[in-house]
């Protein structure tokens, strides 16, 4: 019992390899969803395995094993292993809970400030114009959406790269991005090895974006030089101050210019193997899971003498 | 770009393209000069449509020149506000979670690669 259970605890982090590898060999959109509904599931059986724990643990107290109207002593491992797995997964549990609802707060809070940023400014279609020395934009969701954009950025684009932009920001609207980007951070909270898996999924949205403003403005290069641009432009404006570590392999923006340079993607035998791959995790992760749910279920059940031992 | 193409947008991307012709710009336009400046094949009467509607929400403001009118773009009163909230999203780093952004900060090794790609000589494909 108490191995299978550790199946969905320590597969999520073997994910994240196989999750940047769908994301090389996918097209972005069917990449966004693959990853993010492999994240939320991993994420769920994780956290079926952290409450099983606990659950036995519970039923190892004479008090709970009352209330649970348990004639029998559970039958589990030894209590060396059960108790310890328990408390554990008590702690884990509530860091879970806890960093989960500071993230919720603040993303409730930055998402309001930005709302209501947007409606101060002036507004023409959907674009709300924010008057900044930095150059920045935003995709805003909402009744009605919104794209936002400093001044800074628009002076730093000129008018076709301007309608890249506001094309990507739309496509992130109309896809729903907000929703996947809600689904990964939920997911890196409730385990810290999907928090690759995350970034993975904010890159597939962009490049989902990417590839819709490309398609809208009829230009792979323009969209490429627009992205480069604005990002040179932003840089300058923040000065050269030691930010992020340098990635090895380059950043998210490098990935995005040169997937858009390098012409649309055609469709490879091994896009579908690493979706499979990926997939597999899943349903592993569902599998022991769900068999060690059942297991500690049928155990209750043998020990509320409902069940034949 | 043709005519074809923009007479099918909707005419809410054709405000923001025009509004954004007007912020990036460093003073006030006429409708010719926007038109120039979008780049896209608009006939200058949508121009001069689209300029006159932003007139009319209070969008954008307007001074004679000549025979027609140049066109700027309002700093609406509560902008200073607006600024500040912008600044505390933007120190906060909360925002880039939450809100899909055109553009993450570069790493130095970003901004190598980037130049790489998009010069010329090596970008050409």
């Amino acid at each position: 019992m108490t191995a299978l259970l550790l199946v969905p605890l320590l597969l999520p982090c073997a994910v994240p390899p196989a999750a940047r590898r769908a994301l090389a060999r996918l097209a972005p959109v069917t990449a966004l969803w693959v990853l993010t509904v492999c994240a939320l599931v991993l994420a769920a059986c994780s956290l079926a395995a952290l409450g099983t724990f606990v659950l036995v643990g519970l039923l190892k107290l004479p008090a709970c094993a009352a209330l649970g109207e348990l004639v029998h002593p559970l039958r589990t491992p030894s209590d060396l292993v059960v108790v310890p797995a328990a408390a554990v997964s008590v702690g884990a549990l509530a860091v879970c809970a806890v960093s989960l609802a500071r993230s919720a707060l603040r993303q409730a809070r930055a998402w309001r400030a930005a709302r209501s940023e947007a409606a101060r400014g002036p507004a023409a279609g959907d674009l709300c114009v924010v008057d900044s020395p930095h150059p920045d934009a935003y995709a805003l969701p909402g009744r009605p959406h919104r794209i936002v954009v400093t001044t800074a950025m628009l002076r730093s684009l000129d008018a076709a790269e301007r309608e890249a932009l506001f094309a990507h920001e739309r496509a992130h609207n109309r896809g729903g991005h907000h929703y996947f980007l809600a689904a990964a951070e939920l997911a890196a909270h409730c385990h810290p090895a999907l928090r690759p898996v995350r970034a993975a999924i904010r890159l597939a949205a962009e490049r989902a974006a990417d590839e819709a403003a490309a398609r809208a403005v009829g230009d792979r290069r323009l969209t490429a030089r627009a992205i480069a641009r604005a990002a040179l432009a932003g840089r300058a404006a923040r000065g050269n101050r030691p930010d992020v570590a340098a990635a090895a392999a380059g950043g998210p923006v490098p990935q995005r210019v040169e997937a858009l340079l390098a012409g649309p993607r055609v469709p490879r035998p091994s896009a579908v193997r690493a979706a499979a791959l990926l997939l597999a995790c899943v349903a592993v992760s569902c599998a022991a899971s769900t068999t060690g749910v059942a297991e500690v279920h049928h155990r209750v059940e043998v020990a509320q003498g409902e069940a034949p031992r | 770009m043709t005519d074809a193409k923009d007479a099918r947008r909707p005419a809410g991307e054709l405000e923001a393209s025009v509004l954004a012709v007007l912020w990036a710009a460093d003073g006030p336009r006429t409708p010719g000069q926007v038109q120039r400046g979008l780049g896209a094949g608009l006939a200058r009467t949508t121009v001069t449509t689209i300029l006159t509607r932003l007139h009319d929400k209070g969008i954008v403001a307007r001074r004679r020149q000549g025979r027609g009118y140049a066109y700027y773009p309002v700093q609406d009163p509560q902008g200073l506000t607006a600024r500040r909230m912008h600044s505390e999203l933007a120190r906060g780093g909360d925002r880039e979670r939450v809100l899909a952004r055109f553009v993450e900060q570069l790493s130095p090794d970003d901004e190598r690669i980037l130049r790489e790609l998009l010069d010329p000589r090596s970008g050409e494909r």
